[in-house]
């Protein structure tokens, strides 16, 4: 027999599996990404189209590097999220729901990744 | 669950087809159309990113390709989204709050959000196009 109370049995079992951490973390990030997109804005304003030294040496500097990765980080959780409820609302088969949620997952990772390693190695200038 | 097979023939609820547009059901549509584009515009970022990351040859490439017309194109429908999706987003935000949930609030904060990602775009490539001195 379990121990546990009803409550703490049907925690994350509605349909949405953790739907204030979802609905929280979006908005957590949404805010984050207000200041970091101006900031990627007059980044790309100032870089776009520069040489590869000029760009080379604006991420070197750590008050230029940081922002970004900050927006990489808080970015790619945003738009996993969203495209979560995207998948949520329009894939009705619980296969295919699945496996898209897991794509959408590994999209998300493998865009972060990249930004971060291709910052950090522009940053270290290894 | 989606599963289940109704045997009852419900009535459904009309939906978007039914419906003479409005400009709040048509900024909900552009905002989760703007994010999903933004999903995959996320590429742009990282393949810039990772060119650049690579060495000055990947990167010329990068920049040749973004740099012809239409991979400016496409940055200038990427750079509205982005603004269109910031402010839609702050739209949601305020609405978070319980705040500007008042027809009239509704349909002008609508209204704000198409008015100003157009807006703001315009000013961003004019600003972008003179720092640069012409195209």
């Amino acid at each position: 027999m379990s121990q546990r109370t009803p409550l703490a049995r049907v925690r994350g079992l509605g349909s949405a599996k953790g739907g204030t951490e979802h609905f929280w973390m979006q908005r957590v990030t949404a805010v984050a990404n207000v200041f970091l997109v101006c900031f990627l804005i007059g980044l790309m304003l100032a870089l776009a189209g520069a040489d590869h030294a000029t760009v080379k040496r604006a991420l070197a500097r750590p008050e230029i590097a940081i922002p970004l990765l900050l927006l990489v980080l808080s970015g790619v959780v945003h738009m996993r999220l969203g495209m979560q409820t995207i998948i949520e609302d329009y894939v009705h088969s619980e296969g295919r729901k699945v496996a898209a949620l897991m794509l959408n997952s590994f999209f998300a990772i493998l865009v972060g990744i990249t930004c971060v390693f291709a910052v950090l190695k522009l940053s270290f200038g290894v | 669950m989606a599963e289940n097979k109704r045997t009852v023939e419900r009535p459904l609820s009309p939906h978007l087809s039914i419906y003479r547009p409005q400009i709040n059901m048509v900024m909900s549509i552009v905002h989760r159309l703007t994010g999903a584009a933004l999903y995959f515009g996320t590429l742009l970022l990282a393949a810039w990113l990772i060119a650049a990351a690579m060495g000055e040859r990947p990167f010329a490439v990068v920049n040749e390709i973004l740099g012809h017309p239409l991979g400016r194109l496409v940055l200038l429908g990427y750079s509205w989204a982005l603004i269109h999706h910031m402010l839609g987003g702050m739209r949601h935000l305020l609405w978070d709050t319980g705040r500007g949930l008042g027809l009239r609030a509704v349909d002008f904060l609508s209204w704000l959000t198409i008015v100003g990602s157009l807006s703001l775009t315009v000013a961003l490539w004019a600003v972008g196009v003179s720092l640069r001195g012409g195209l």
